[in-house]
């Protein structure tokens, strides 16, 4: 069993291409569990056709301890295995502990064990990594590789340049490591070569570079992801292409973070020679 | 005896025990330590972060507001919203007595109250759990009033308690509902704590009741007295002798009531000074109640406290009984300082509690005839060490920052000068009353001792190795690692099962207990096994 965490800048599109990825691997007849790790709780939205998950926390706070998984996991596209963990309403207690709490209770409750024949577990990470609580996909094992979704923006890199900083930083003690970015296009100048680079510079890859497409609006307004909502085209296969990445990825490495001077540097580079 | 501190060479301590502080350490602790010239009072850095990695002997910004200020009040239900630990630990089974008029008059000392969070609670937020305990402790107890204490998660996930509390408060109008956002982080120490529940009396309680009905013709608070080991109700037989109204003692053996009427009286006494200072001000602020310094640990002192009183009123009649009051206890006290002192004449003593209690029990050690070679607080600030001249010159820091600072105005009705201007400043000249003024530790150390500041338990191992006094003065936290170094510790926080030693009454029970523990030679009986024991050097049974 493979264990993913996707991070990436808040509103970069983690849970469109986390779920895209998934419906890929998937139909490549692999056994996949999502598992949201944001309050808001929309990571399996098109996988599930809607928001008609009861999240992990809801469920703790209205049964109390003695739940089973059927009450908080639900079957999705192609077999999908989808947990929504939730958290407390806005500006109201502390949603990383929340998390902390409901992948304690999901694996507790055998969501991980053997005969559920698992190939891959993908944690949908809010935002940045904001504090201890939503670092814990990838404290203790819980996930070993990362994706990181950015795009050509200087924010979204300078998201994911945090984000290798914490990776850096429990790689060093764990099993965790960066498997790659994922350049969520929007169409910047120069945007893959200058990711290619950014990639490099932090020891690792840009995995697939996904091109600007109206279909992944489309899908999501009918609910589904791509390859579930128009399977023959162009955009399904960046996603599979992206998924068989993925699968056959052999490159997991502790990042090394930039200064920010050296970012800087960087958009400056690509940005102001052409 | 006068070349005692000399010949023991304090001086060298500073030097010795830096020595094994890594550099940067070691400059930030050089501050904290100083020799005392009172004649030219050195600064000393005082109410600064502990350096992580040093065991402190302090405690937390909590412990300060909900064990020290509030817990000694007997019918306010203190509840500590948060993980049942700090509710535990800040349990008050013993440290302070109290005493309930009736046998059926409320004493919520005795029980711990706490919302117990769990993990949901922290998740989700806890104030509807806070919502439901107060709602359950109304239920059962039916009290005047509901504290409400911070705990760090509280304040970490963003719990409002002051909105919980007006929101309760709406639901119970006969019940006074308040909170403190007294988290523990939020100081250096309990200190803040302090601050903060200064802060939450006048805001909440002081100046609600105006009918208090005097018993006597002056009235007269003590401030920042606990009633540990039951000193308050030695103070309060005292004022009753001599005839004084005491309104309020903040806190030792109070009510809510004595708190709300604290405005009436016409005189403040304050003990401890850093912990309530900030209380002393704002009467004097909005109602005009001057407040001087004061002291009942020791006999002489206690005297001079309750002549300051005779003196402020002026009332030849008033000054009569306190001199009658005085010559009458001063007689069994004398006898027993001259009994203990046949033993303890010439010992040494160090002393590290609290914010004032390293310089009051200063006095009785010296009725007692020992020297008081080393003293420091836990969590005073400069003013308590050097005087109050020096608070303009303490730089506010980030940390003082965390507390509210409240001003407060003269009260539009209720303000009035107990004694004007040329009056304070004629007793000043006639009597040398001090008001607002506290000289600090340092002004009544002598020459050549050391005052050191938030004293760890590296440099009080070191204390001891290098001058191994006859008696050590801290809290349970330093009592056994003390007493197995072969020294005997008594426990100023509590006074375990002694006490109390307030007032002349409490003078006489120092003087005993000290005699008893200073004099005992079992601490240097007492043998560790490898100390007494024969051992046997291991071999190897092969080459």
């Amino acid at each position: 069993m493979r264990k993913i965490a996707i991070y990436g800048k808040g509103g970069i599109g983690k849970s469109t291409t986390t779920q895209n990825t998934v419906a890929g691997l998937a139909e490549m007849g692999k056994k996949v569990m999502v598992v949201g790790c944001d309050p808001k709780a929309d990571s399996t939205r098109l996988l599930l056709h809607g928001l008609a998950q009861k999240t992990v926390l809801d469920t703790l706070r209205d049964e109390g301890e003695d739940i089973d998984l059927d009450d908080v996991m639900k079957q999705g596209f192609g077999n999908t295995n989808c947990v929504e963990s939730g958290g407390p309403e806005p500006g109201v207690g502390c949603a990383g502990r929340g998390i902390i709490t409901s992948i304690n209770l999901l694996e507790q409750l055998g969501a991980y064990d053997d005969d559920k024949h698992l190939d891959y577990v993908f944690y949908d990470v809010l935002g940045d990594v904001v504090c201890g609580g939503f670092a814990m996909p990838i404290r203790d094992g819980k996930a070993q590789e990362v994706y990181i979704v950015c795009s050509g923006e200087m924010m979204a890199m300078y998201a994911a340049n945090n984000i290798c900083k914490s990776i850096a930083k429990f790689g060093k003690v764990g099993t965790v490591r960066l498997g790659g970015l994922i350049c969520n296009s929007r169409k910047v100048d120069n945007e893959a070569n200058m990711i290619e680079e950014f990639a490099k510079k932090l020891g690792t890859q840009m995995i697939h570079f996904v091109p600007r497409d109206n279909m992944v609006q489309h899908a999501e307004i009918n609910r589904k992801t791509v390859i579930d909502h128009a399977p023959t085209h162009a955009q399904a296969d960046e996603y599979r292409a992206l998924a068989k990445k993925i699968n056959d990825n052999q490159m997991f490495v502790i990042p090394t973070p930039l200064a920010m001077q050296e970012l800087e540097d960087l958009l400056i580079g690509f940005g102001i020679m052409n | 005896m006068a070349n005692l501190i000399e010949d023991l060479k304090l001086d060298e301590f500073k030097e010795e025990v830096l020595k094994a502080y890594p550099k940067k350490v070691a400059r930030k602790r050089a501050k904290s330590i100083v020799v005392n010239d009172p004649d030219a009072i050195p600064v000393i850095q005082a109410n600064v972060r502990t350096i992580p990695g040093i065991i402190t002997q302090r405690g937390c910004t909590y412990a300060g507001c909900k064990g020290v200020v509030l817990g000694p009040t007997r019918d306010i239900v203190n509840l500590t919203h948060g993980p049942i630990g700090c509710g535990f630990y800040s349990w008050l089974t013993r440290r302070n007595q109290t005493r309930p008029a009736t046998a059926d008059a409320p004493n919520y000392m005795t029980y711990c109250f706490s919302t117990d969070m769990q993990d949901s609670n922290i998740v989700f937020g806890g104030e509807e759990k806070l919502k439901q305990a107060i709602r359950e402790a109304h239920e059962l107890f039916h009290p005047k009033g509901i504290a409400i204490f911070s705990t760090c998660p509280v304040g970490l996930i963003g719990d409002d308690v002051h909105r919980v509390a007006r929101h309760m408060k709406e639901e119970f109008p006969d019940c006074n509902i308040f909170g403190f956002s007294c988290e523990g982080y939020r100081g250096v120490s309990q200190s803040a704590g302090h601050h903060i529940a200064n802060n939450g009396l006048y805001k909440n309680l002081i100046g609600r009741n105006d009918n208090y009905k005097r018993k006597y013709k002056y009235a007269v608070n003590v401030l920042g007295e606990y009633n540990i080991g039951g000193d308050a109700f030695v103070i309060e037989e005292l004022f009753d002798k001599i005839g004084v109204d005491l309104i309020a003692t903040m806190s030792g053996n109070s009510t809510l009531e004595q708190f709300e009427s604290a405005h009436t009286a016409d005189f403040s006494l304050v003990m401890c000074h850093r912990s309530i200072n900030y209380v002393a001000e704002m009467l004097e602020t909005s109602f005009g109640i001057p407040w001087a310094k004061a002291n009942f640990i020791g006999a002489e002192a206690t005297a001079k406290t309750l002549r300051k009183v005779g003196e402020y009123f002026g009332d030849q009649e008033l000054i009569d009984r306190i001199e009658k009051v005085i010559e009458e206890e001063m007689v069994p006290v004398k006898a027993a300082a001259e009994k203990a002192r046949k033993k303890t004449e010439g010992k040494t003593a160090m002393l590290f509690v609290g914010g004032s209690r390293a310089h009051h029990y200063q006095e009785l050690f010296s009725e007692l005839g020992m020297e008081t070679l080393t003293a420091g607080y836990e969590f005073g600030h400069r003013d308590d060490y050097e005087g109050r001249r020096v608070i303009p010159t303490i730089q506010v820091d980030a940390d003082s920052r965390n507390i509210e600072e409240i001003t407060v105005h003269p009260d539009p009705t209720r303000f009035k000068p107990r004694k004007t201007e040329e009056e304070l400043k004629q007793l000043k000249e006639a009597f040398d009353i001090e008001f607002n003024e506290y000289k600090g530790l340092m002004h009544d150390m002598k020459k050549g001792t050391l005052a050191i500041d938030d004293l760890s338990h590296y440099e009080m191992e070191k204390l001891i190795e290098m001058y191994k006094p006859d008696i050590f003065c801290a809290g349970v936290k330093e009592k056994y690692v003390v007493q197995k170094m072969g020294i005997p510790l008594k426990q100023l926080h509590n006074y375990d099962s002694g006490g109390p030693y307030a007032g002349f009454a409490g003078a006489a029970n120092f003087y005993r207990d000290i005699e008893m523990i200073s004099c005992s030679t079992i601490f240097k009986q007492m043998k560790a096994p490898w100390e007494r024991e024969e051992y046997v050097e291991a071999e190897y049974v092969f080459n």
